[in-house]
């Protein structure tokens, strides 16, 4: 099993197992604590500080390790969301057909013609930037991206004899979505959500970024970006540690998907 | 009339309905707030009288449907309403904007979309080669990077450690003269060109690749065209649908990338004004940026989907 794991597969799987370890154990390996003043203003690295100090004297390896904890566990709980909705009203969508399929579909249009960014920005103008909401937002507007998708595969899946035979047989839309179809859809929508975990890491840090998203004194890696920008313009690059991070863990996590692509949709290579 | 014209026709229509029910969406979702938008906006600690006059200044009391037309109304007639935090008119302010924000996307696109096709080109000529293989790489490295990185990392290296530019736009000005306003902009349009380019890269490649892999192909080779001729006369006609697609798609990705980008070099656009007054919570100006910008990227999307009617014969007159 290993053996068959391609080199970049097995790269992305390294770099993945270990951004979540650290995102568990942060509380444990994080050498000071999250919001603890340590040293001075930007400070370069050095042995106690092994990443320097932020822009008010925090450990930044130290705010890196709890950031990146904040923005795994956002992504994480954002794709739950998105694919849970995503998926179960697309099979839905799929399997009822008529006018239910319509008025999903069509409102899913009318949302994906909007830039989800934007969209986002419109509805937190209004509401307060709290985790649960953020979590909510991004997880509703990404769901309509899962939704085409799981449509798409569930009604070619519909048209199955055995689906035929489970209505036939009397059962209801609960039985046919969760029993027929999902076993069957599984596998393209466990590889796209790899892709949509990045979404969701690129789109909580966007925000943040933007100071729309996670509110200091916690972290996450977009808004440590937006901390240390200033220091960019005295050639301090603090601001680069976390988007190096955002930028490995996307990469990581994009060559794992394409494996798990790869894999379920070639023949050879087959489950 | 023309079965053309008529398509056309439908498509704008079409759009048009998209864009009306897209202003509904804006205007709901600043209204889905749980309690009271006056509350959200001035806080805990706003006092009785405060609240009252912003209940009555933004028309609170009045029934939403109301509002919603009062609103829409004043759009069509180019009315955009009052920003809440400054008083000024919004129209005004956000023309000039919108004018800076396609100065910017205006000059990117016009860099980025000819690379993009040489070099997609590229990658079909030697395609399973080392150009098409790096291409491929880049295009996975790029889309995993959010838009700020690549700014920072542009900022931090061309910007303060070499001197060639100014990190920041700060140089921009509306009375500067064109040249001035090219090299303030310099560093945001490398950065915007580089966010699309690869993707836009990679789907002029596969778009090219499919022309490249039809029957016709195989047959005008075999009949001893020369490559250049085989493109010319029918590979090209056949990829103006797809590519034109392909870059519209990545113009209004532009859109979106502008409103990072604009924050990180501190440029006076439209992203940075609505950035700006989403941290405000200024209502009105927000649902103003967010129509307009939706506006751009339903209408780049139309003229992909008008383009590849008019491109196509059996498109044009469906059967």
């Amino acid at each position: 099993m290993i053996r068959n794991i391609p080199l970049a597969a097995m790269v992305g799987l390294m770099f993945t197992g270990l951004y979540f370890a650290m995102a568990i154990l942060a509380p444990w390996i994080a050498p000071y604590g999250m919001a603890e003043i340590v040293g001075d203003v930007w400070e370069p690295s050095s042995p106690e500080h092994l990443l320097g100090t932020d822009n008010i004297g925090r450990d930044l390896l130290t705010r890196m390790i709890y950031g990146g904890r904040t923005t795994i566990f956002i992504a994480t709980v954002a794709t739950l969301i998105s694919f849970c909705t995503g998926s179960i009203l697309g099979f839905w969508a799929a399997v009822a057909g008529g006018w239910v399929d319509q008025l999903l579909s069509r409102f899913v249009d009318l949302v994906m013609s909007i830039p989800s960014l934007i969209l986002a920005l419109v509805i937190l103008s209004v509401m307060p930037v709290t985790v649960p909401v953020l979590v909510v937002v991004m997880g509703v507007l990404d769901s309509t991206r899962v939704f085409r998708l799981s449509r798409a595969v569930a009604v070619d899946i519909t048209v199955m004899d055995y689906v035929e035979a489970a209505k036939l047989r009397g059962e209801g839309y609960r039985w046919v979505i969760f029993r027929e179809i999902l076993p069957n859809a599984l596998s393209p929508l466990v590889a796209e959500m790899g892709l949509r975990f990045i979404f969701m890491v690129l789109f909580i840090s966007t925000l943040s970024f933007l100071g729309l998203g996670i509110q200091p004194p916690e972290a996450d890696w977009g808004g440590i970006v937006k901390e240390n920008a200033d220091g960019i313009n005295y050639g301090i690059g603090a601001a680069l540690y976390p988007a190096v991070a955002i930028a490995t863990l996307a990469i990581s996590v994009n060559l794992v998907a394409d494996w798990v692509l790869n894999r379920t949709t070639s023949l050879k290579g087959g489950r | 009339m023309a079965p053309i014209l008529k398509l056309i026709a439908q498509r704008v229509a079409l759009g048009l309905l998209l864009l009306f029910m897209v202003s509904v969406l804006i205007f709901i979702g600043t209204l889905i707030l749980p309690g009271d938008v006056a509350q959200s906006i001035l806080g805990q600690s706003a006092t009785p009288e405060a609240l009252a006059n912003l209940r009555r200044d933004l028309g609170l009391n009045d029934p939403p449907v109301q509002r919603y037309f009062a609103w829409l109304g004043g759009v069509l007639q180019g009315d955009l309403g009052t920003a809440l935090t400054s008083g000024q008119d919004i129209a005004s302010v956000m023309w000039a904007r919108l004018g800076n924000t396609l100065f910017l996307a205006f000059w990117a696109a016009a860099i980025s979309v000819p690379l993009a096709i040489f070099l997609g080109l590229l990658a079909v000529r030697y395609r399973d080669r080392w150009p098409d293989k790096l291409i491929s790489g880049v295009t996975l490295a790029s889309i995993s990077v959010p838009e700020f990185l690549i700014a920072y990392v542009l900022m931090f290296f061309i910007g303060v450690k070499l001197r060639w530019l100014n990190p920041t736009a700060i140089g921009f000005r509306p009375d500067a003269d064109v040249f001035t306003k090219l090299e303030a902009i310099a560093l945001p349009v490398a950065v915007l060109t580089l966010v699309v380019l690869a993707h836009m890269m990679r789907m002029t490649r596969a778009a090219i690749l499919n022309v490249m892999q039809s029957a016709y192909i195989e047959t005008a080779e075999l009949k001893g065209l020369t490559l250049f001729s085989v493109i010319w006369r029918h590979a090209f006609p056949n990829s103006i649908a797809p590519v034109v697609n392909v870059v519209m798609l990545n113009l209004a990705y532009l859109v979106v990338g502008v409103v990072v980008i604009e924050v990180v070099f501190v440029y006076p656009g439209m992203g940075q004004y609505l950035v700006d007054h989403v941290s405000k919570r200024d209502v009105p100006v927000v649902q103003a940026c967010g129509l307009v910008f939706a506006a751009v990227y339903i209408g780049l999307n139309l003229i992909a989907d008008i383009v590849s009617i008019v491109s196509n014969p059996r498109l044009r007159h469906p059967k």
